[in-house]
Formats: structure tokens, sequence, C-alpha cells
């Protein structure tokens, strides 16, 4: 399966060239003996899934972690013994996570020129931190309001102003940690042709992704981690996303179309006309049970604003909404519950789970009357048993019930928000986006735990930006796109090529 | 031994253990160095003095676990004390019987309950931040007290009142089973019922708490209600004691309740935080005081070192985690 990899012509001279990486943590190695390096202006790809390795060998790197005696750790053609964070800097190695770590209430003009202003204490001088700016932006070849305050931008925006600013600092090798997670088509687009004038003016970009179809176009070569280790250094050109896919889980994953037909089912959801203003207008859809129905459409199609309205947490202003026939108007998502709706948020972070709170407490919040006894008291025996068979029916790999939900890869949170949601015996699940941040290898086991929950009678409406995953895993497709319902298609009549050009185009 | 320590620790929590572990080195420590600091009359000093503490403390922490805080808990206090003052003073002032105490001080409480959920309803229902909204609650109540008693003390109650405030039951002070049973009943509480269960959710992250169905702003405005109603609580055990009400009374120990929370492992950022390590935390920070005291230094010297030790105990906490992590030699400092 991982034949050696034909070692590809490396572009002279190098940015960095890093050899013999080996970092333990503890009793755990979380990198063993890799190598890694990048051309002057290449634009590289570093591909694995979550824990295989690439933030570790970034944050070595960039100097905040070192690595084992023995390696070789190369900037420039110059050896450094031992990087420290602010070395890497002064050789030209910025890394910009996803979070971007800028100021929501600075301009964009402070946050680029930020670098510069930290250190001597000295005035502010306002009008050479918009020079900086100006100077950073026109690199690029993109405009921003020098004035605007950050938050005012959207992500894309944002990114835009995270990258002026490693420039601003004189960077020659930019490290790009996720950066087309949460962008549109048209905004990868856009940053795919910033990318191609860095790398044209000398500046060497590295994607880090688990998702990189889009970005193998501009790319020259890419490396792959897997558990800490090398997989391999591949040409870009010819890579196809399901081959890397392979390498970076080592496994081969066959996709078939999974429709059924559900006949003449119960009908549990049915919307119409449903209208929110400045939302979505006359939305017409049903969902019976045990079906899968894919709501397919791009970021601000007005999908998750739809979903809001179904489970309470938003109120349409026309048009109505009938569960399992009876009409409905939910003034609280605490009803939508009560009547049998479960919702799970795509931000899985911010919305999906309390992040710090246990892996049990996550698992029985939606059921606390469930979990409490006469007394009205929780019950910490029901609680346990609870949490037991949440974590037994979705097969959830934890550590303890009492470790932080933080601790669990993306695969398995995913699980524990499925299993607070099956919890309360829901008729209807609307997943928005379910496999956003779940490793490619973990995502086949959230689909066929879907697939199981509509099998046991629960209608399941699911959302989703990705043609792959509705395609192969709803009985049914609707597409969304300004807010209406456009099209609907079966996936057996229909080819994913035709799908994906009606929701891309 | 090993099992022996880590059923304790399960049972107890995992900071309890080590927070007892240092009471007993004070302990120890100033009954090697300190006269009388091991005799019945130290102890049962503190066991009048803690209460009071104890009591505000208890109010501290449970909008902590919210994620918010309360900067009224002395006001509320005072008030509420007030409250119970004015009852008795209408009813025959050292001539008072029980039925006008009884009805005081379920005034008292409703007075506390009241400025509580001003306070929950501010915060939850008009997004206040609890800085602000606890801040501006207190100085609305010390100006209202200090309007309604001109700035003096009101004293003057039944005798019984005293025995309550100084009496003791089967050796035990009576403020001290007052403290043991509020906070016995806190435990049950936030560990046990479904409201502190909601409360500890919230505290990490309202809005997620919101999509999986808890009623944020019912529960946030229901805890602030209780912390008012617990500020009563000590504001008529301070009328008890004291025998008289002052608005301004026990201001040096609002921001002694924010360091026994803090010393007792509750989250300053919300989501944690456990009745048991607190207690075992006021019992340390008052035997610190009543050692110093005993040892004849300045009651200013006794904060300054509560100070210090939260500072020695704060950069202690962190070693471990960082040591828990493994990341000690990884991580250039």
């Amino acid at each position: 399966m991982t034949e050696p990899a034909p070692t590809p012509s490396i572009p002279a001279p190098e940015a960095i060239r890093f050899e013999h990486v080996s970092v333990r943590f503890g009793g755990v190695r979380a990198l063993d003996d890799v190598s890694f390096s990048v051309g002057c202006g290449e634009v590289h790809c570093l591909a694995g899934e979550n824990g295989s390795g690439k933030s570790t060998l970034i944050k070595v790197i960039a100097g905040v972690y070192q690595a084992q005696p023995g390696a070789r750790t190369d900037y420039f053609g110059e050896s450094v013994a031992a990087p420290t964070p602010q070395l890497a800097r002064r050789k030209g190695v910025a890394v910009i996570w996803q979070d971007l770590a800028l100021f929501p209430e600075m301009t964009v003009a402070e946050n680029i020129a930020f670098d510069g202003l930290v250190g001597a204490p000295r005035l502010v001088n306002y009008r050479a931190i918009r020079e900086t700016a100006r100077t950073a932006l026109a690199k690029l070849g993109v405009q921003l309001d020098l004035s605007a305050p950050l938050k005012s931008l959207p992500i894309s925006g944002r990114q835009l102003v995270a990258i002026a600013r490693a420039l601003a600092s004189d960077a020659k090798l930019v490290f790009m940690d996720e950066p087309t997670a949460s962008l549109t088509q048209t905004e990868t687009d856009h940053l795919l042709g910033v990318v191609r004038t860095l790398s044209a003016s000398g500046v060497a970009v590295v994607f880090v992704s688990h998702r990189l179809a889009e970005v193998l176009d501009v790319s020259s070569r890419v490396t792959v981690l897997r558990d800490g280790r090398l997989v391999g250094v591949f040409e870009a050109e010819g890579m196809t996303q399901s081959r890397l896919t392979e390498l970076m889980t080592g496994k081969r994953f066959d996709h078939a179309v999974t429709a059924r037909d559900v006949g003449d089912a119960p009908v549990v959801l049915e919307t119409s006309d449903l209208t929110r203003q400045g939302e979505y207008s006359d939305v017409n859809l049903t969902v019976r049970a045990g079906e899968v129905v894919g709501l397919i459409g791009l970021i601000g199609a007005g999908r998750t604003e739809v979903a809001h309205t179904l489970f309470g947490m938003s109120r349409a202003n026309s048009g109505s909404i009938r569960l399992s026939g009876a009409p409905v108007a939910f003034t609280s998502n605490r009803e939508a519950i009560a009547a049998g709706i479960g919702y799970v948020s795509e931000d899985r972070l911010a919305l999906g789970l309390i992040q710090p709170q246990s892996i049990a407490d996550n698992t029985v919040i939606t059921t606390l009357k469930r979990i409490s006894d006469a007394s009205g008291l929780i019950s910490e025996a029901k609680k346990s048993a609870a949490v037991a068979k949440g974590i037994g029916e979705f097969a959830i790999k934890i550590g303890l019930p009492d470790d932080a939900v933080s601790t669990l890869s993306g695969g398995n949170q995913q699980r524990v928000v499925l299993a607070k949601w099956l919890a309360t015996s829901p008729r209807l699940l609307i997943l928005d986006c379910p496999t956003v941040g779940v490793d490619v290898g973990a995502r086949d086991g959230i689909y066929k735990i879907i697939r199981g929950l509509a099998e046991r009678g629960i209608a399941i409406l699911m959302i989703s930006d990705e043609v792959h995953e509705v395609y192969f895993n709803s009985d049914r497709i609707l597409h969304m796109a300004g807010g209406r319902i456009v099209a609907e298609y079966d996936p057996r009549r229909t080819s994913i090529a035709e799908l994906e050009r009606a929701v891309y185009a | 031994m090993s099992t022996i320590t880590e059923r304790l620790r399960r049972v107890l929590g995992p900071d309890v253990l080590g927070l007892l572990g240092l009471f007993g080195i004070t302990v120890v420590a100033f009954g090697l160095t300190t006269p009388h600091f091991l005799s019945a009359g130290n102890f049962d000093s503190i066991g009048f003095q803690l209460p009071d503490l104890g009591l505000l403390t208890l109010a501290m922490l449970a909008p902590i676990v919210s994620g918010g805080i309360n900067l009224a808990v002395i006001a509320t206090a005072n008030l509420s004390g007030l409250t119970l003052a004015w009852i008795l003073n209408m009813n025959g002032g050292p001539q008072a019987g029980v039925v006008p105490f009884v009805i005081g001080v379920v005034a008292a409480l409703a007075v506390g309950g009241a400025s509580g959920a001003a306070m929950g309803v501010t915060i939850a229902y008009f997004g206040a931040h609890p800085i602000l909204a606890s801040l501006a609650m207190m100085i609305f109540l010390k100006g209202l007290g200090e309007f309604l008693t001109r700035g003096g003390d009101i004293s003057g109650f039944p005798a019984f009142l005293g025995q309550l405030g100084h009496g003791v039951i089967l050796g035990v002070p009576v403020p001290m089973l007052v403290f043991t049973a509020a906070a016995i009943l806190w435990h049950v509480l936030l560990a046990r019922t479904r409201h502190g269960f909601a409360v500890a959710m919230i505290g990490s992250n309202p809005r997620a708490s919101d999509y999986s169905g808890i009623p944020v702003k019912r529960s946030l405005t229901l805890i602030y209600t209780l912390s008012g109603m617990m500020c009563a609580v000590a504001g008529i055990l301070m009328l008890t004691e004291f025998n008289s009400v002052r608005v301004g009374h026990g201001e040096a120990l609002l921001l002694v309740t924010v360091l026994a929370c803090f010393l007792g492992g509750v989250d300053p950022n919300g989501g944690f935080g456990r009745v048991a390590p607190v207690f075992v935390s006021l019992l340390i920070l008052q035997t610190l005081s009543s050692g110093l005291n005993l040892l004849g230094a300045n009651q200013h010297l006794a904060t300054a070192v509560w100070g210090l030790f939260l500072i020695a105990v704060m950069v202690f906490r962190y070693a471990a985690s960082l040591r828990r992590r493994g990341l000690f030699n990884t991580i250039r400092k």
C-alpha cells in the first residue's frame, strides 16, 4: 500500500531541512524519526490525521518543542543547535494557527504591524503602522480597509490579515494550519491565488491539513505523517484525495451509495413555506421515519438557520412546521427536545459539547430527569448506568468517564454528542455537518452510526457542505442555495459529478 | 496504603487530601511553636470566627461556579441583618419575643433572596457582566443601608439572641453548627441536584448548555437568589454574635471569601468548584489567622500572610499540573 516514496526533486536552495526528529511526551512518542524539508518558495502540503504528529512537528520547527538529541535542524542552510521560538521567527519561520491568534478589537493595520510594535518601549507611530500594513498587503496583492476593526472582517479576511502579519515580520516560510476549514469555495480559490503570489516572490508556504484535495493544485510536494512517523514524501501532481486518505489512514475506503426507499413510512417532519426574513424562504421539506435526508448547501445557504428554527431556537415569520402530523410552534429548544427533536451542532467546540466538563456529564446533560431518583437528586448509580450505556452503544473510546470531553478525538467527541441526543429517544435528529473536524478514518464509523439510527426509525436530516457526505449517506438529497431549496436528487439516479456541478457551480 | 489513599481521594475529591495535609501542617507548626494554640479556648474562638466568613464564602462559591461572581455578599448580609434588626426594634427591641424573631428571619431571607434575584435577572436576562451587576448591587445596598441607619449602629436585641450567637451545643459553638449545616446543604445543592449540575455546565459554557436544553437564564437567576439567601443567613448570624448591626460591617471579608474559594480549588473561569475543599481551606485560613494572633502578630500581618499563602498555592498547583501532563522537560521555560 505504501510503496517506497519516489523521491521527488527537491527545489534548491532549501528553506528548512529537519532530519531524524523524535519527540516524547512522558511515555508517549509523538514523533518518531521524522524528516521534513521545504524548498525556498515551495508550496508544500503536510498531511496527516489528528494525532499523526503534524502539530508537534510544526512546534519543533517553530522552536516551541525541542527534538531529542541527534536531530538535524537546518534553517535556510544554516544549522541551529537548539532553536527557540524567537530564533525561529528571526530566521523567518511563521506559523498561522487555525484560530489565527489575532486581536479582534484592534484594527487591521495594528494587527498586521503588531510584531514590530512589541519590544522596546517607545511611542506608537500610527503612520508607520499603516505604512507597514500597506506594504504587507501589497505583497499579497489584496486590499483591505486598514482602519476597520478586525472583528468586522469575515474569517477569510482575517486569514489574509494573519498572512500579512507574517510577511510584515519578513517571514520566508509560512505554515498555515487547516487554512480552508472555514472558507467557502470562492474564498478558498482567492486564498490559493494569494499563495501563488507568495510562492512566486520566494516565500515558502506549508499547508497543514487533513483535507487537502483543494490545495493539491498549487502544491509541489506532499509529506504524509501517520502515528508520529513519516509515511513518505510525494509529488503533488497526480495525487488524489482518495489516495491521500489511504496514505494518512493506512486503510482503503470503498464508497457506495447507501440510499434506500423508505416507502410510505410515517412522515415525521413536514414544513410548508417556512420563511424567516433574511435567512431562508419558502422551505418545504419532509422527512419520514427511518429516512436520511441530506440537505446540501454552501456556507450561507441558510441550512443552519432552518435547523435553528426546527430546533426551536428561532421563530419563522411565516409557514408552518408539523411534527408527526401535529402543528408545532416552539418557543424554546427545550420544547423541541421534549417533542423529540435532537440537534447536533456544526460547532462541536463551542456549542455541541461543554469541552472542559466530563464525558459523563456531557452524556447525561440532556436527560437529567431520567437519572434522578425519587427525591429529585441525581442518582450516581443511574448516572453511571446511563453513561455506560451511551459509551457502549456507540463504542466510544475513552479513558475514564470523568475525563474532560476535550481529551477525546473529534470522532469520539461526535459519538458523545450522538449518545446524548439518542438518550432523549428522539424521533427527529438534525445533524449539522456531522463529520466536521472528524478524521477521515473515523468518518465511516459516524456514517454507520447514522445509518443505524435511521434503521431504528429515527428521521434524520443531515446538513452538509460536502457533496461526498450526502451523496453516499442519504436516501434523498435536497439542495439549498440562497435560502431556498432549489432541487431534489436521488443518489441512485444522479451521478456524483452532476451533484458536484450543481452545488459548487 | 495506596488503595486507601485512592479510595479517600475518590470520596473526598482530588483537592481535599492535599488541603487536609496543609491544614495538618499548619496545626502542627503552630502547635509546636505557639503556647495555647492547641487549647480548647483557641478552638472555640476558631469555631466562633469561622462561620461568618464560611457562610459568606458559600454565598460567593455558587455564583463563581456559574461563571460569575457576587461582590455584593457583605452588603446583602448587612441589609438582611438590618431587616431583622428593624423588625425586632418594631416589636419591642430587647423585649421582642420569638415570633417577631422568626418573622424577622423570614423577612431577612426574603430581602437577601430578592437582592440576589435582582442581580441574577440583570445578569441572565439583560446580559450584564456579573462583576458590574454585583458591584452595582453592592453600592446600592450599601447606600440604602447607610441612608436608613444614618451610618450608625443598631442594637438592643432580646437576650436569647446572644445565646444563639455565643451558645454551645454538645461542645460545639452554635454558629459552627449553622455553618456546617449550610455547608452540607450547599454540597447537596451543587453536587447532587439538577440545578447544581446545570450551574456547573453553564459556568463552563452557557451557549452549549443552552443548546443541550439547560434553562440557562432561569438557573442563573436561581443561583444568585440562593446566594443572596445564604448572605442573609450570614447577616442573621452576625447580628446574633455582635448584638448589633452596622452597614459596612465585615467589609474586609469580601475579598477573603474570593480567596477562600480559589484556595479551595474553585476554577476562577467557572464550571468547577466543590464545597468540601473550600471548607478545608476556610479551616486553614482561620487557623493561620488565629495562630498568628496568638503569636502576637498584628491582624494586618495575618492578612498579608493569607495573600502570600494563596500565591504559593497557585504556583504549587501549576507545577503539579505540569508534572501530571509530563510537560516539565519538554516545554522550554
